[in-house]
């Protein structure tokens, strides 16, 4: 079983190299969509990789509001 | 479709509707690859009368109101004819708002009852804000979990009644819903839509675009949207079409679902449109030279062919494959919420998929101008549907005036505000605050807005004094937010952003500290809520005799400045 910081660093990895940003650049209080300067829908492309990479089903609902990498790797954690 | 000049109310209209179209598919719902639900128009009534007597039941009635916060999907159009049936008032709210603002506007809308889904109740139930909503009196809740805490709600599934509810007629002239445009930041533009203004708007818009029993209306824009509810809702229902909901929106399902369920409609933003263009053009970058000349000629020959007008039968033969990856049946996308850029209009005309691109805005009671496509014009947000009248005032040199608008459609008011409704309703005529011309076709097009907003591409309306509280207790002596196309005219509709004025006061400068601080509290709003540069301006800003800053007379001062040398980029 993954730690939070294990999941949460593999989200940062997962966007950093979807988005190709240095992966050093990314952390986990950060704001997705200023930092990465992406829209909703990039948002919703992102979830989909962190899916398949995690072997999970995230509804759209449980991602509705979130915009930082941490809430976003809370909400994973709680289902894997 | 029904004869909706028969009708007093929507909701007798729709009780004829789920009469007429019994046996019609009303309802498909899916997540993911799987269909959850279908429901004809018999079923779709079974499930609403049992709600409706609920409601009765429990005190609900003539003029109360109830608000929905909920995704697309069927409970929520069940629960609006449930509501409509009882002589209800609706309120249909953006289920993307922050918990705090959703309570807001809960407070403010009058509502009894709310009607809404566990996920978003998991935030809403102990939010801040709820203990002042004294007004809402029961909350029901969908899909919650056995086990869940339910934070004194009901469940959705238990509001049952037994028996036949009586049906609670309404005037024309009675409210229908309470719609907001925006405003969660302490003014709320709650736009008092009557009965008369969706059924006329519904008259016009099939006029140009209709449904029949058959069609499959794809329902992705929120249903809260004044669009989605009269092309995903009042509009399908009164011709017996199919609407479709998906509970998840990742772009692969979304294509999935065209081709799955061979959708007639689909109604986008344009931020969602530019996407798939995007998706296209990437695809088509990648085929081999041969294939790739053989698309581009056959493109170009559509384009010639449809010149005058879209002629389906045939580009769906010539762009078969493209045609195909939309299910092969779609007649037209519907774009609205904000300005569409006229090169992605015509980048799906040239591939022989009509865009009904238009321009409206809720107070109007959704769409004024639609493209008739008799020509296609990208350049243009077409001529005024019928029953509009749409009028330039004061226009300048180049004839580019303030559009107004008179019609059976337009609001009643604003909710609780009448100096608003006066400054925005004047003689009958609905002034928009965009600036527009009509060219020798009687085609609208548009150049910018005089008023203090934005729109994004998602459809998003932000006024800039909304967004002004989060900045509140900052140290400095004034502030103030504005549209920057309020401060230097672009005329231009799309790329608009917010910048913060910030006047640190005397002897004060703009440290880094100051700067750290905008940006933390900037953060902490909505994404496309937020500010995208600061001015510093160490002037006193102009203010009214009660301390007010006189926004106009600020914005004229800046205005004078060279933009890109002032603004600061966060």
């Amino acid at each position: 079983m993954r730690t939070i910081e294990q999941t949460t660093q593999e989200i940062l990895q997962l966007a950093a190299k979807q988005f190709k940003v240095a992966e050093g650049s990314l952390n986990p209080e950060d704001d997705f969509y200023k930092k990465l300067g992406i829209d909703s829908l990039q948002a919703l492309d992102l979830l989909s990789r962190i899916e398949n990479h995690f072997r999970i089903e995230l509804p759209d609902y449980e991602v509705q509001g979130v915009s930082d990498f941490k809430t976003l790797a809370e909400r994973i954690q709680s289902r894997l | 479709m029904l004869d909706l000049s028969r009708f007093s109310s929507i909701g007798e209209a729709l009780r004829e509707a789920l009469e007429t179209y019994a046996p019609e598919v009303c309802l498909i719902e899916s997540d993911r690859n799987e269909e959850k639900l279908r429901l004809s128009y018999r079923e779709f009534k079974e499930r609403a009368v049992l709600l409706a007597k609920w409601l009765q039941d429990t005190g609900f009635g003539l003029g109360d109101r109830a608000s929905i916060i909920m995704t697309n999907q069927s409970k929520w159009l069940i629960s609006a004819y449930a509501i409509f049936h009882d002589g209800g008032t609706l309120v249909p709210l953006d289920y993307k708002l922050k918990p705090e603002e959703q309570w807001q506007l809960l407070k403010h809308s009058g509502s009894s009852v709310l009607i809404t889904e566990y996920p978003i109740w998991r935030q809403l139930g102990n939010a801040a804000g709820r203990e002042a909503a004294t007004n809402i009196k029961k909350v029901l809740v969908t899909e919650a979990p056995a086990e869940a805490d339910l934070f004194g709600a009901l469940r959705w599934e238990v509001a049952q009644g037994s028996g036949s509810p009586a049906f609670v007629p309404r005037t024309r002239q009675d409210l229908a819903c309470i719609v907001y445009s925006s405003g969660t930041g302490g003014s709320p533009k709650g736009c008092m839509m009557t009965h008369e203004n969706y059924l006329e708007q519904c008259v016009a818009l099939t006029s140009l675009y209709p449904f029949w029993p058959g069609v499959r209306y794809l329902s992705i824009l929120p249903t809260n949207h004044a669009i989605d509810f009269m092309v995903g809702f009042f509009g399908p229902f009164t011709c017996g079409a199919t609407v479709v909901h998906l509970r998840t929106l990742r772009p692969e399902f979304v294509r999935e679902a065209f081709v799955k369920y061979q959708i007639t409609y689909v109604s986008l933003v344009p931020l969602v449109l530019k996407n798939l263009q995007k998706g296209l053009q990437a695809r088509f970058d990648e085929l081999p030279p041969t294939k790739r000349r053989a698309l581009d000629a056959l493109r170009n020959i559509n384009k010639r062919l449809t010149k005058k007008q879209p002629r389906l039968g045939l580009s769906r033969l010539l762009l078969k494959g493209v045609h195909q990856a939309f299910g092969g049946k779609l007649r037209a996308i519907i774009v609205g919420g904000a300005f569409t850029e006229p090169q992605t209009l015509q980048f799906f005309y040239d591939l022989g998929i009509p865009v009904a691109n238009g321009y409206g805005l809720t107070e109007a009671g959704t769409a004024v101008t639609v493209n008739d496509l008799k020509p296609f014009r990208a350049d243009t947000v077409g001529k005024p549907l019928p029953g509009m009248e749409v009028r330039i005032v004061n226009p300048d040199a180049e004839g580019i005036g303030q559009v107004c608008v008179r019609s059976k459609t337009v609001m009643a008011g604003y909710l609780d505000d009448a100096e608003m409704t006066a400054q925005t309703i004047v003689g009958g005529w609905l002034q928009t605050g965009d600036m527009g011309r009509f060219d020798r076709t009687g085609h609208l097009q548009l150049f910018g807005r005089r008023k203090n907003m934005i729109v994004t591409e998602e459809g998003k309306n932000v006024y800039a004094e909304d967004v002004e509280s989060a900045f509140e207790g900052l140290p400095v002596k004034e502030f103030c937010v504005f549209a920057a196309n309020y401060i230097w005219s672009s005329r231009s509709m799309v790329g608009e952003k917010l910048l913060l004025v910030v006047n640190p006061g005397p002897g004060q400068t703009f440290s880094d500290t100051l700067k750290n601080e905008i940006i933390a509290r900037n953060n902490r709003l909505t994404n496309y809520k937020r500010a995208h540069g600061i001015v510093v301006h160490s002037e006193d800003f102009p203010l009214t005799a009660s301390l007010k800053i006189v926004r106009p007379r600020l914005a004229e001062q800046l205005g004078k400045l060279d933009r890109d040398s002032v603004v600061v980029s966060i």
